[in-house]
């Protein structure tokens, strides 16, 4: 235990610690010792609280046995008072806490919130309110521009709701549904595959470690880290070679075999304790019985998370069909939604929540394995 | 041999999408053009390097990742331990600030198209003021408006990575420090970030992948011919493409990945150099 010297290191004289955020903790600093939890011990199953417990009342017990170890002469007083000072001073950081808090939750909901709501505007509403910026953002600023506001608002309730966009977006415009359909044509067959080879690699990863195979995970490693400025040429010359440039296999293929998965799925099995597979073993089990019936089901929470993960990632895209998919009928709605041009902005709150729509709704089903797979991809 | 059965699909479209054609580009790096094969050494290479748009994404691209990555790390820190107090709703919290990750990007432009443009409402609202009106996305401020965008998706993210860290701090370690005297900065400095720091590595790397993302942001909000300080190495690649230039698109390529190796290299052996320190 190196890290635990590293840890009660700092010998300064002892303070009182007024910054304590938890109430009514014991000022140690006024026992006048530093050597409280030296050759400390605990017996048998005893757990991380107890002991802390324990080693609390140590401290009360030096500060009413040993009254020759304190520093200062009226302990008693400074302490009731130092404590009551500790009380508000947690009481004022909690609220300013819970301040910052919530202006941050303001900043981070804000984007999502107003689009919601100005997805209920009527496309008139929009174009009066908002009219004059993306009149000038396509160019198109001419005469028409009289009639509508010069300063634009970006308003929160709509003067009337109305359901007018959804109806646009859903049915009388079929543009934004083939899009949206092109989008989920492209992103579910990646999500699947994805997982599928990628756990299939990442359980030969784990299982055998030799120095050739942790060669080659550490260029998955480094693969996975290359920006797309990087790995779009390589999968352009052999999206061509092959001819499926402009197709949408060119961004699906390079998808499937993208090594994210491999690494992540692959440092959760490293966990599976190996006498799970050796008993296996023993009943005779071969590997892709191990692989099926054993590891995948114990991976289950990790396949959840890492599907969710890898959606959002791909639902977001932009980058990928703008070079391997540059035809416009085929593009997804991620790349689309940038092209409004004045006469759709009627329509573009609606279809702007229509597609956050299905990772908002996987978010909000499967937060703990996201947060689940988030944490785990960290542990090294 | 069963598991190398397990690994052929991967490795397979690994090695024909990826290692191949990279190999193939390194290649045609150095030959004069596609339709001709005469060796031309480095010369595409000091083409591209003195290339005044390269030069220009390059800037801009390196600029943005050295000021995001840092604020990012730190700043999702700071929420982590500000979620690892006795804050109430702390799992609300949790949940809205990781919310924006989970938002694509194209569905939000609009909003910030709303607030950024030259008529927009942060015009209108600092007008309040009596300041004057600042053209957001075609001045220099577009960078501060991209970090806050960049900010703003990726905060979350880290924050979550940082709480589970925060979670493997051993409480007994915390507990004794703070029984030998030690404040919570103290308690902070000397006990928690030992144990931070690899995943402060981790965000670090994750980061500066997702810096080289903000493209997504900038090319929604702007298209393909930004303000200058907004034009990314991705632009740059997207205009070689529309070209066709191979020539440039490879060594291009060739050069980002050099300088993403010697990037991640040099992280992952600083990290491995501190990782023995602490153990010390």
């Amino acid at each position: 235990m190196k890290k635990q010297s590293a840890a009660s290191s700092p010998q300064e004289t002892p303070t009182t610690d007024r910054t304590t955020l938890h109430p009514g903790a014991i000022d140690s600093g006024t026992a006048g010792s530093t050597g409280v939890t030296g050759g400390e011990s605990f017996p048998e199953g005893v757990t991380e609280q107890e002991k802390a417990a324990i080693r609390r009342s140590k401290a009360i017990r030096l500060v009413q046995f040993h009254p020759e170890d304190r520093v200062d002469k009226p302990v008693e007083h400074k302490r009731a008072h130092s404590l009551s000072r500790t009380r508000i001073t947690y009481r004022i950081s909690m609220t300013i806490f819970v301040i910052i808090a919530c202006i941050v939750a303001v900043f981070a909901l804000m984007p999502i919130v107003l689009t919601v709501l100005n997805s209920f505007m009527s496309s008139t509403e929009i174009n009066v309110n908002y009219g004059v910026i993306f009149n000038s953002l396509s160019g198109s600023a001419g005469g028409a521009t009289t009639y509508l506001a010069t300063e634009p608002h970006l308003k929160l309730i709509p003067d009337m709701a109305s359901l007018e966009q959804y109806e646009t977006v859903l049915f009388k415009s079929p543009t934004y549904l083939l899009k949206f359909w092109n989008s989920v044509t492209l992103v579910v067959p990646i999500v699947v595959f994805q997982m599928a080879v990628g756990s299939l690699a990442a359980y030969s990863f784990a299982r055998y470690r030799k120095r050739g195979r942790e060669i080659l995970f550490f260029a998955y490693i480094i693969l996975m880290l290359m920006p797309f400025q990087v790995t779009l040429v390589p999968n352009y010359v052999i999206a061509d070679k092959l001819g499926i440039l402009n197709t949408p296999q060119a961004i699906i293929l390079p998808g499937i075999f993208s090594t994210f998965s491999v690494f992540l799925l692959s440092k959760y099995m490293r966990q599976i304790p190996s006498s799970y597979i050796e008993a296996a073993k023993l009943d005779g089990a071969g590997e892709w019985h191990i692989f099926t019936r054993i590891c995948m089901p114990m991976c289950k929470s990790a396949l959840y998370a890492m599907g969710i993960l890898l959606f959002i990632d791909y639902w977001n895209m932009v980058e990928q069909p703008l070079i391997l998919l540059t035809d416009p009928e085929k593009q997804p709605l991620s790349v689309f939604l940038s092209q409004i041009n004045s006469g759709e902005v009627g329509i573009a709150f609606a279809a702007s929540f229509i597609f956050m729509i299905p990772p908002l709704l996987i978010f909000l089903n499967g937060e703990q394995y996201l947060i689940e797979g988030i944490s785990r991809s960290g542990i090294k | 041999m069963t598991h190398t059965a397990f690994l052929t699909p991967s490795l397979a479209g690994v090695m024909l999408f990826f290692f191949l054609p990279l190999i193939m580009i390194a290649y045609n790096s150095t030959m004069k053009s596609a339709l001709n094969n005469e060796f031309v050494g480095l010369k595409n290479y000091t083409d591209v390097l003195n290339n005044k748009a390269f030069l220009l994404a390059g800037r801009n691209t390196l600029l943005f990742s050295a000021l995001a990555v840092p604020l990012a790390v730190i700043l999702a820190l700071l929420l982590a331990l500000l979620l690892n107090t006795n804050l109430p709703g702390r799992s609300w919290f949790r949940s809205i600030f990781l919310n924006p990750m989970m938002v694509p990007v194209a569905s939000i432009v609009l909003i910030w198209q709303v607030v950024f443009s030259f008529n927009g409402t942060l015009n209108s609202f600092l007008g309040g003021f009596g300041l004057d009106k600042i053209d957001w996305m075609k001045s220099d401020w577009s960078r501060l408006v991209i970090l806050l965008l960049f900010l703003w998706k990726n905060l979350g993210y880290n924050m979550v990575l940082f709480l589970s860290a925060l979670n493997n701090v051993p409480a007994e370690l915390l507990d004794s420090a703070k029984i030998d005297g030690a404040n919570s900065v103290k308690r902070f400095t000397h006990v928690s970030l030992v144990y931070l720091s690899p995943t402060i590595f981790f965000v670090g790397i994750m980061s500066l992948i997702n810096s080289f993302k903000i493209f997504r942001e900038v090319y929604l909000l702007t298209g393909n011919y930004p303000y200058d300080a907004l034009y990314l190495l991705q632009h740059f690649m997207n205009n070689a493409f529309r070209d066709l230039d191979y020539q440039k698109l490879s060594s291009a390529a060739i050069i980002m990945c050099v300088v993403m190796i010697i990037i991640v290299g040099t992280l992952f052996l600083a990290e491995s150099r501190i990782g023995k320190d602490v153990e010390e």
